[in-house]
């Protein structure tokens, strides 16, 4: 029978969750890495016993450990990310010029063909490459280089590079966003990029449908047609169908369209996931009520999930790389909140239940299928 | 043989005790016990100090025999009692941070 491995990093460590295939009975291992802070953890597709977690700390800084055996004993690797050559400004919160300083990694996206390629999102944002294992990391500058840095600026959570998709159909094409500077697609590898922003709309920067300065809170795609993305962003849920050539928007009946996850179904591209919650800076579910939403048509028509999550007095928050999914059938939808919880459902969302109810603050949540 | 104290959370990473000891080479500063440190356990390379600049990171500090010596300049010599492993070398994690 398939087995799950539920990966969930929180501002005090990381923890591993297993269960079978009916999804009701869950081990729980860890904390791994205690006291630190573990902002994301990802299996490899190609060998999903090598698991890769980002462990840093305002004392100490980065940490980079890898597991070989599913998550039951790690080895820290490589730590050094260094930033090619001129350094260059960003924009500082009040738009004056600030130098890049790397701070943690956010987001780590292993290889679908060789588990020991990943790429690495990081604060501030950049994107770099491990081809070793983790041992050393290399900046892919083109991305910092193309031009726009200078106009990107952190968001309320800092200046991160927070997605990483992969095309499944062409591995030479990688798309990424950063708060708050917009979504990005290269085609040649991670070698140069162009933003893909159009059609986006945001009143908090000066001129509202600019090149870049929007923030983008997450992105999902469907492998079976990677030509279509889903975005989150900090206001506007958002589709395109041109592989981010333009955007429309798609969050119709949502009560807000302010949140931070977006996921895509294992098995229906039109099916996507939300958790809508009020801004500004409230950051909490409308009504104290946690609601997943659910489009089975790709947008506009949203439907709430609430059986087995809390109803009155709720007021968590889901964190932009707290979702995920599984795949099998029916698919698995998982997330978890800033109050520890981490909730599951084995029916696409139909029901939930709690695998854990204590965690610290869940930073992350990722899903490994196994035979 | 200078005495080094590590805070916890290094001595996991390091999979070391409360205390090592070791050997530096040439004159006894910071600078050289923090490169014979980082040598003996590469893991450390990036927690105490940055990477790039070598730099003291900004939650870190240095304390020994009762005094802060976070902010002497990297190549002055250590206290006689730390370098004659009297007193230990404290690497310590600052009260905010983290």
């Amino acid at each position: 029978m398939s087995r799950v491995r539920v990966l969930v990093g929180t501002s005090k460590g990381a923890f591993v969750l297993t269960a079978d295939g009916k999804r009701k009975s869950w081990e729980v291992n860890g904390p791994h890495f205690a006291g630190w802070e573990v902002y994301h953890l990802k299996g490899s597709p190609a060998d999903p016993n090598r698991i890769y977690a980002s462990q840093s700390s305002g004392w100490f800084g980065q940490v980079v450990p890898r597991s070989d055996d599913g998550g039951q004993s790690w080895e820290p690797v490589g730590n050094e990310f260094v930033y090619e050559g001129d350094v260059g400004t960003h924009q500082w919160y009040d738009g004056t010029p600030h130098p890049w300083e790397f701070k943690r990694v956010w987001h780590l996206e292993p290889s679908a063909e060789d588990p020991d390629v990943v790429l690495a999102g990081v604060e501030d944002a950049a994107l770099f490459r491990t081809v070793d294992g983790g041992k050393s990391w290399q900046e892919l500058a083109g991305l910092r280089g193309h031009g726009s840095g200078p106009q990107w600026q952190p968001g309320a959570g800092g200046l991160g590079l927070h997605t990483i998709l992969q095309d499944p159909n062409d591995a030479r094409r990688i798309f990424i966003a950063i708060s708050a500077a917009g979504s990005f697609r290269s085609e040649d590898g991670g070698s140069t990029w162009r933003p893909i922003n159009q059609g986006l709309r945001s009143e908090y920067i000066p001129d509202p449908t600019a090149e870049v300065g929007h923030c983008v809170h997450s992105m999902a795609l469907h492998p079976s047609r990677p030509n279509v993305l889903f975005m989150q962003k900090h206001w506007d849920v958002m589709r395109s169908d041109d592989s981010g050539d333009s955007w429309f928007e798609v969050s119709g009946n949502l009560p807000t369209d302010f949140g931070f996850p977006i996921e895509v179904h294992a098995h229906e591209p039109d099916t996507v996931y939300v958790v809508p919650i009020k801004s500004d800076s409230e950051h909490y579910p409308p009504e104290g009520k946690l609601r997943v939403y659910r489009t089975r048509t790709g947008g506009n028509e949203w439907e709430p999930l609430t059986r087995g999550l809390p109803q009155k007095d709720c007021y968590v928050n889901v964190l932009r790389d707290a979702m995920a999914v599984d795949s099998l059938d029916p698919c698995g939808v998982y997330f978890g909140t800033t109050g520890g919880q981490v909730y599951a459902s084995p029916d696409g969302g139909d029901s939930w239940e709690p695998i854990v109810r204590d965690l610290p603050r869940v930073l992350s949540v990722e899903v490994q299928t196994l035979p | 043989m200078i005495r080094v104290v590590l805070p916890t959370h290094l001595r996991t990473l390091a999979q070391v005790g409360s205390e090592v000891t070791l050997d530096v080479s040439g004159p006894a500063t910071q600078r050289s016990l923090l490169d014979a440190l980082e040598d003996r356990y590469p893991v450390l390379r990036g927690t105490v100090r940055d990477h790039v600049t070598r730099e003291r990171r900004a939650f870190v500090r240095y304390f020994a025999c009762q005094q802060d010596l976070s902010h002497e300049a990297p190549d002055a010599p250590l206290p006689d009692a730390v370098v004659e492993g009297i007193e230990p070398f404290l690497v310590v994690g600052a009260v905010a941070g983290g």
